[in-house]
């Protein structure tokens, strides 16, 4: 095996050396494109980057894919959709790059899975949650690993039923994230939850939360559910207000991505114990593999890793395994090796659908609890991502393709 | 709606309002007296909050009781007020000569250095401050919870108010601001040190801002996105109250306090445009705001194309230019033209821009609405109505001539910054428009699929359909600033009176000047959806505004070419600075500080005065 390989990278080197003149010995590394907005999202983006850093570095160490390295060429993505396109044109007009993956923001990840379906060019659209992004814009260029609204939204309404809580308010940020995320849980809870009914609806623009005004405005409705989609600077905001004028109490609470340690650690000590949310209880999960990812992170950064660090070190060991199954970096190769493509990861087994191109990563989902001076998540459980998944009558209503 | 609820959501609006009047009443002393709109306001008060969030705790562990917690306030406030005098004595001092809209790009510069050195400092996670001791246990007020430290926040508007106040009626300092308010020239000819006396405003200015921030930390987390969330707002809270006006200030930032709390309960999803519509509907009917005077001075302020015999060869120059632009496929790689063509489309919204204000005097800060406008206009009837493109591009071009021509109704009865705020509330508005109407407009993913037709699908052939349109309409434009019609904006623009008094229709003028500029910025708009297949909202939105004015000022607003090196410029940099690093933002901020400093007419004024200089 080892000697094949290398008889093949030899050949690939030989191969290159006769091609360009001048060339090294060593074979030209793959290009790959990465776009995300670390100047305006830092919170998230940073740890994501050096978790494809990490994988990066293992990759390379052990020879890289197909005998070649892999070179990430990585971009701000300037959080706009205008942007984001133009530096995706620059990576693959310019640098070349074999496929893209990033984008925090779902309005950025639309736009580039419209790009990506214009310049027939592979994107996994590694972190933006918006469902359009597989379903209604989907198309066979675009991917996503991360669960999107519809099952994350669906694994939370599974505890709402469980709750017997009917009165919901919903607290949503005013975007394509939020819109989305409120719309689904609208939809769900009234198909799965027997005469539940939304009493009070709040829509604050992203980052411009008026939280005193919005938690008394729920309040007034008096709900004994609510569900908050609200993330960063809005959620902190929202949760110190709720906390001190007491919203929270005796009223179940489901809330999107607060257990993810970027969204958790800034509220300290204010954790609103008891939310039922999805995260990522990194300190907890037991998997060898993924201990081993932990390890390797924390003595590399110093630093715990957040969902956005696990994140970018999957996605790149994903786009390794796709490389190497596609025997080349040939978008239709890539595509082909894409489909239904069962992954080994650390965060469990994941399946890329076929169908929508949304992978089956799962969530955790667990309550929030105080442990120490900052949050954690317990009673938590891995949920699988094939359950939740839109069903494939609902996938083909909607996508153009 | 019970009684007691009404009451504490009213409470909450005060709190709210107590914190941006806070804020606001900083920049409104600032623009009083330098006539700076002092975009970096906001990044002032976000490197308070960060500051106070870091340093607060800090002090609590070394003492922990209420004395440290106000004071580590306090001292963060200062640290600020030290920023706005390093601003001031480094930066603003230098350019003062310059023509006043060229600080504005200076202090957007330093909102652009802020942003990245604010990650830099306190690093990527937003940072929630402490609560304060003694105020962390909610008051019950009708039998609700509120938290107490609301209560303390209410009360410090008013007192904020009260020093202000003294401070302006009782000190020798606030006379002379008082002073500078009113007539700065007369100040400075009766011998007062101007530099000390802005050198003291700046520093009153910033430590407003910087206290605004810090009185924040223990309802809001240190973050990022502080900055430009403010900013907007405390615009409309100084311009409402009268630009200058403190006790304005502050019935403005009550008035939305109140609008907010209660607007999100039958609106919920109002937030993003009710501050705006406050600002329109107040300067429809009140054009100075509601204390603010009109200017002394009016017009002269202006600066903008004089009148002048044309550069000989000039013609020749722009042919020869023209065709050297027309080789560029022969040469550049597909990304290059790409990118040459977003340079001719931002050219054109530029150039568009120069009628109204180098010609017409008429700043504006929403020019993004035409923009916008323009591109939504062929979005749209690509999508509901199936046009071809070349049917879409009139299209945006007529829905972009209409907006402007309903905008500039509004918009000429106003004048110097109180037009340019106008401007912005119009461009806030229709971005909520296409935000919030989703069926229509997509909502904030907008509108893909808009591709041009098949004979103009390559790369270098919209590049050079791109290059016709820019050209030809940068030309019809041209003669527009030569024709009597330009020369009688050119009238208004210096001296309002004699030009009425010659019998110009100086409003009517104006709004055919919003008219021609507004559909020219519609065509660019248009070619820019065709370029990029797609439209979403962002294109109304403050950055594309402030983007063609960069584009604009960086080239100089007193020259012809000056709009269209300064988009080359501009696009360029920022092209080039993306990929090199992630700091990119520090390092396009830093390079607009340079070139206005080193260029303070815009490149092509300053380089065209070296040679008249020489000469």
């Amino acid at each position: 095996m080892a000697k094949t390989s290398m008889i093949r990278s030899l050949a690939v080197g030989l191969a290159f050396a006769l091609g360009a003149a001048g060339a090294q010995a060593q074979p030209a590394p793959i290009k790959i494109g990465e776009l995300n907005s670390y100047a305006k999202w830092a919170a998230f983006t940073a740890p994501y980057r050096d978790g494809w850093r990490l994988a990066l570095e293992e990759i390379n160490a052990k020879g890289g894919v197909l005998g070649r390295k892999i070179e990430i060429v990585s971009r701000d993505d300037g959080s706009t959709t205008g942007d984001a396109t133009r530096v995706a044109d620059e990576l693959v007009t310019r640098e070349g790059v074999s496929l893209l993956f990033g984008s925090f923001l779902s309005n950025v990840g639309v736009a580039m899975a419209d790009y990506a379906n214009q310049k027939k060019i592979v994107y996994i659209a590694a972190e933006p949650l918006s469902d359009a992004v597989t379903m209604a814009q989907g198309n066979r260029y675009t991917y996503r690993i991360r669960p999107n609204n519809f099952m994350q939204v669906g694994m939370l309404v599974e505890q709402a039923k469980a709750s017997g809580a009917k009165r919901w308010a919903i607290v949503a940020p005013n975007y394509e994230y939020g819109q989305s995320a409120a719309e689904v849980f609208k939809r769900l809870i009234k198909e799965r939850v027997p005469g539940a009914e939304i009493v009070a609806e709040q829509y604050p623009a992203l980052g411009k939360i008026e939280a005193g005004a919005t938690v008394s405005a729920l309040e007034q409705a008096k709900p004994d559910g609510i569900f908050n989609v609200t993330f960063g600077p809005d959620l902190t905001q929202f949760v110190r207000e709720g906390n001190t004028r007491g919203l929270f109490e005796g009223k179940s609470v489901l809330s999107l991505l607060t257990g993810e340690p970027e969204w958790l650690l800034p509220l300290k000590d204010e954790v609103p114990a008891g939310w039922t949310v999805t995260g990522y209880p990194w300190d907890e999960i037991t998997e060898p593999k993924h201990k081993a990812f932990v390890d390797a992170y924390r003595a590399k950064y110093n630093e715990t890793p957040r969902l956005g660090s696990l994140l970018g070190y999957m996605v790149l060991y994903m786009i390794r395994d796709t490389i190497e199954r596609a025997g080349s970096t040939e978008t239709e190769a890539i595509i082909k090796a894409l489909e239904d493509a069962k992954f080994d990861t650390v965060a469990g087994p994941v399946t890329m659908r076929g169908i929508d191109n949304q992978s089956s990563m799962g969530a955790w989902v667990g309550k929030l609890v105080l442990k120490g001076a900052s949050g954690g998540m317990s009673d938590w459980k891995y949920h699988d991502g094939t359950a939740y998944m839109p069903s494939e009558a609902q996938v083909k209503a909607v996508r153009k393709d | 709606m019970d009684l007691s609820f009404v009451a504490v959501q009213a409470l909450n609006g005060l709190a709210s309002a107590s914190s941006l009047f806070i804020t606001a009443c900083g920049l409104t002393l600032v623009f009083g007296v330098t006539r700076i709109v002092n975009f970096a306001h906001g990044s002032l008060y976000m490197v308070g909050a960060f500051t106070a969030a870091t340093l607060v705790p800090w002090l609590l562990e070394i003492w922990f009781g209420p004395v440290s917690f106000w004071v580590g306030i306090l001292l963060s406030a200062l640290i600020v007020g030290v920023i706005g005098i390093l601003i001031e004595v480094l930066l603003l001092r230098r350019i003062y000569g310059a023509p006043e809209l060229f600080q504005l790009l200076a202090t957007f510069g330093v909102v652009l250095v802020l942003q990245d050195l604010v990650v830099q400092v306190f690093g990527p996670q937003d940072i929630l401050g402490p609560r304060a001791p003694g105020l962390r246990a909610p008051v019950e007020i009708f039998g609700r919870r509120f938290p107490s430290y609301e209560l303390v926040l209410i009360a410090a508007g008013p007192v904020v108010l009260g020093l202000v106040w003294l401070l302006l009626r009782k000190t020798r300092f606030g006379i002379l601001i008082r002073a500078a308010t009113q007539d700065r020239d007369m100040v400075a000819a009766l011998g007062v040190n101007q530099a000390l006396l802005f050198t003291g405003t700046l520093f009153v200015g910033a430590f407003l801002a910087g206290l605004g921030g810090a009185l924040q930390i223990p309802r809001v987390a240190a973050n990022t996105g502080m900055d430009l969330s403010i900013i907007a707002e405390c615009f409309v809270v100084t311009v409402v109250g009268g630009m200058g006006s403190v006790p304005g200030a502050f019935l403005a930032a009550l008035i939305i306090g109140q609008l907010q709390a209660f607007g999100i309960l039958v609106f919920p999803k109002s937030t993003l445009v009710v501050v705006f519509l406050l600002m329109a509907v107040v300067l429809a009917v009140r054009p100075y705001g509601f204390f603010g005077r009109p200017e002394i001075i009016g017009g002269t302020h202006a600066v903008g194309i004089a009148s002048r015999s044309p550069m000989r060869g000039a013609n020749l120059l722009a042919v020869g230019g023209l065709a050297l632009l027309a080789c560029l496929p022969l040469v550049g790689d597909a990304y290059l033209l790409k990118v040459a063509t977003e340079i001719l489309i931002f050219a054109l919204f530029a150039f568009s821009l120069q009628l109204l204000i180098g010609i017409g005097g008429l700043v504006s800060f929403g020019h993004a609405a035409f923009f916008g406008l323009g591109a939504y206009g062929s979005a749209l009837a690509v999508r509901w109505l199936g046009a071809p493109m070349e049917a879409a591009i009139p299209a945006g071009l007529i829905l972009a001539g209409l907006g402007a021509a309903l905008i500039g109704a509004f918009v000429v009865r106003l004048s110097g910054i109180y037009l340019a705020m106008m401007t912005l509330a119009a461009a806030q508005i229709l971005y909520a428009v296409a935000f919030q109407w989703v069926a229509v407009t997509g909502g904030d993913n907008g509108i893909v699929g808009v591709w041009p037709s098949a004979w103009v699908s390559g790369r270098s052939a919209y590049y050079l359909l791109t290059l016709a349109l820019t050209a030809i309409v940068v030309l019809c434009l041209k003669q527009v600033f030569e024709s009597p019609f330009g020369y009688s904006l050119r009238a208004a623009r210096d001296s309002e009176p004699r030009a009425e008094a010659i019998g110009i229709a100086i409003r009517r003028q104006r709004w055919l000047a919003f008219v021609i500029a507004g559909a020219s910025a519609g065509i660019a708009g248009s070619l820019y959806a065709f370029s990029r297949g797609s439209v979403d909202p962002s294109l109304l939105g403050i950055p594309t505004s402030v983007d063609a004015l960069t584009m604009l000022l960086l080239g100089g607003i007193q020259t012809i070419a000056g709009p269209l090196v300064g988009s080359a410029v501009l696009h360029v940099l920022r092209d080039q600075l993306m990929p090199l690093t992630s700091l990119w933002r520090l390092g396009l901020g830093l390079a607009i500080i340079g070139m206005v400093l080193v260029f303070p007419r815009g490149l092509v004024g300053t380089i065209r005065q070296w040679r008249e200089d020489r000469a």
